[in-house]
């Protein structure tokens, strides 16, 4: 085991320019797919808070009993897509009415009676944030419960974000592979020429009677370590250009989770250790 | 040691490289394999050391046969073999030193070991001065030595060499030729394929397969009745 590890070092002092090439490449490559995450990150987040919006609003009929209500709203916070029901007062009504629209505060002055409905606030789990589960839950509760006169949720809003996040989800998705396709396929090459540079060595090996194993071993380790410092190489790029946004710009962005950029360094060290395997293989097979 | 029976190899670009070919190499002999270049003497090599395998016929290499080996035997056979190239094939970012030890290393040798062997065989090939030298700082005969003690430090039954003569001057061929004499004077079987026959005349006694065309058109042994023929 110290042999392929002094292997794989000495590997990385004989060449140290390609070592370094490679590297870099590696790097480079995992760098643009890590803008793409960064950007997709943050449009999941920006879409996130923009449908913690989604809600649905249940007006109640005048003079419903707090016991029926109180009833009511336990049956609604069962339903699976339901998050948190909300009681809004008459009087809590009228009251946000009067801050939230102060252009009308003179109307609001002029009243003499409330003419505002009470009603039953519904935020529905981040899972279910979109038309279909609204409709759902909509219709559940203007057939279920007498009480309630009438229910909105923004129809029109919902359908455009949900078409939003299709899009987006497509176009993502579409996008990352290919950017994943490229970086593998660059990577790959790099490997590959670090492979090529070496094929005497192989050739050598096997004639001495090295076993297969044995030869390839060094060069998966070298894969793996290119792969896996690329990909630091990538965080630290992308985290570079995080920083100058965020500090730069008006606009506060967000970054990987820990998790996350774990396991887009141990995705350089697959790519690097799986792009070697190919590129040995196929070598070992001709020598 | 080295048995070849009704051996055929074709490529399929080039045709036939070796046909019908027989002959028996002797634990201890000193082998000749000549002919003109395209005759198949490094086919034939290549055969020994299983880098191919035979179309048709059998090869046999110190308990090793081409019809039963599998792939992961090979190395096995590898290591008991020496194998000697006319481009010498040598690391060149590997001091002396190092291409010979790199032998021993790859098969899992200990490095306790390594160190006084590489030594011993460096010293017998007269090298022991430039151990710490690189192949480009080195004369051609000193490169093949080097190759040569590369070859031996595994200490092999058989030693194989193809043209290791050919890219070296006259002297470096008379000491590398005169080495491969004191290796096989010590009982280590040597199979050298060359087309100079000069080398080869130079050796009296000793066992010439000559090839052309992928044929053998002379073989020492079976002139003097010693080789038992190709069907037994």
């Amino acid at each position: 085991m110290t042999l392929v590890l002094r292997e794989t070092l000495n590997a990385f002092r004989r060449a140290p320019l390609l070592s370094a090439l490679s590297i870099t490449t590696i790097a480079f490559s995992l760098f643009v797919f890590g803008l793409f995450a960064l950007v997709a990150v943050n449009l999941h987040y920006a879409m996130g808070s923009v449908a913690e919006r989604v809600e649905i609003v249940a007006y109640l009929k005048r003079g419903t009993p707090i016991e029926t209500l109180t009833q009511a709203m336990s049956d609604i916070a069962a339903i699976p897509q339901v998050e948190s029901v909300k009681h809004v007062t008459e009087d809590q009504a009228l009251a946000r009415a009067r801050q939230e629209l102060r252009e009308f505060q003179d109307i609001f002055q002029a009243l003499e009676a409330n003419p505002l409905p009470a009603s039953l606030e519904i935020r529905l789990k981040p899972q279910f944030r979109d038309a279909q589960s609204a409709a759902a839950v909509a219709d559940m509760l203007s057939k279920g419960f007498p009480f309630i006169d009438d229910v909105r949720y923004g129809r029109d809003w919902v359908e455009k974000l949900d078409r939003l996040r299709n899009i987006a989800g497509a176009v993502g998705f579409v996008i990352g592979a290919a950017f994943a396709m490229v970086s593998m396929i660059i990577i790959g090459t790099t490997i590959r020429m670090a492979v090529l540079q070496r094929t005497n060595e192989i050739a050598i090996m096997r004639l001495v009677g090295a076993t297969d194993g044995f030869i390839r071993l060094p060069f998966l380790l070298e894969g793996l370590l290119k792969g896996l410092i690329g990909g630091l190489g990538a965080l630290f790029l992308a985290w570079c250009v995080y920083a100058l946004i965020d500090n730069n710009l008006n606009f506060s962005a967000m970054f990987f989770t820990t998790a996350e950029a774990l396991v887009g360094v141990a995705a350089g060290g697959v790519i690097g250790l799986v792009g070697s395997l190919f590129s040995v293989g196929r070598h070992l097979r001709s020598v | 040691m080295i048995k070849f029976t009704g051996v055929t190899k074709d490529y399929p670009k080039t045709g036939a490289a070796l046909k019908n070919v027989s002959f028996h190499v002797r634990k201890g002999e000193f082998a000749f394999l000549t002919g003109h270049s395209g005759a198949g003497k490094s086919t034939a090599l290549k055969l020994t050391y299983l880098s191919e395998r035979p179309d048709q016929g059998e090869v046999r290499v110190s308990g090793f046969s081409t019809s039963r080996v599998t792939g992961r035997e090979v190395p096995l056979l590898r290591r008991r073999l020496g194998i000697v190239f006319q481009d010498f094939r040598l690391l060149d970012d590997r001091t002396a030193e190092e291409n010979v030890a790199f032998a021993l290393e790859v098969t899992g040798t200990r490095r306790s070991v390594i160190g006084p062997k590489v030594t011993r065989v460096l010293t017998q090939v007269g090298l022991a001065g430039k151990a710490g030298q690189y192949p480009k700082e080195l004369s051609g005969g000193e490169q093949q030595r080097v190759a040569i003690a590369r070859a031996l430090v595994n200490d092999p039954l058989v030693l194989l060499a193809d043209e290791p003569t050919g890219n070296l001057d006259e002297r470096a061929t008379r000491g590398v030729f005169q080495l491969l004499r004191d290796i096989n004077a010590s009982g280590t079987a040597v199979l050298m394929a060359t087309h100079d026959l000069d080398l080869v005349k130079s050796l009296g006694g000793a066992h010439l397969v000559e090839l052309q065309h992928g044929s053998v058109v002379f073989d020492s042994a079976e002139e003097a009745g010693e080789t038992e023929t190709a069907a037994s």
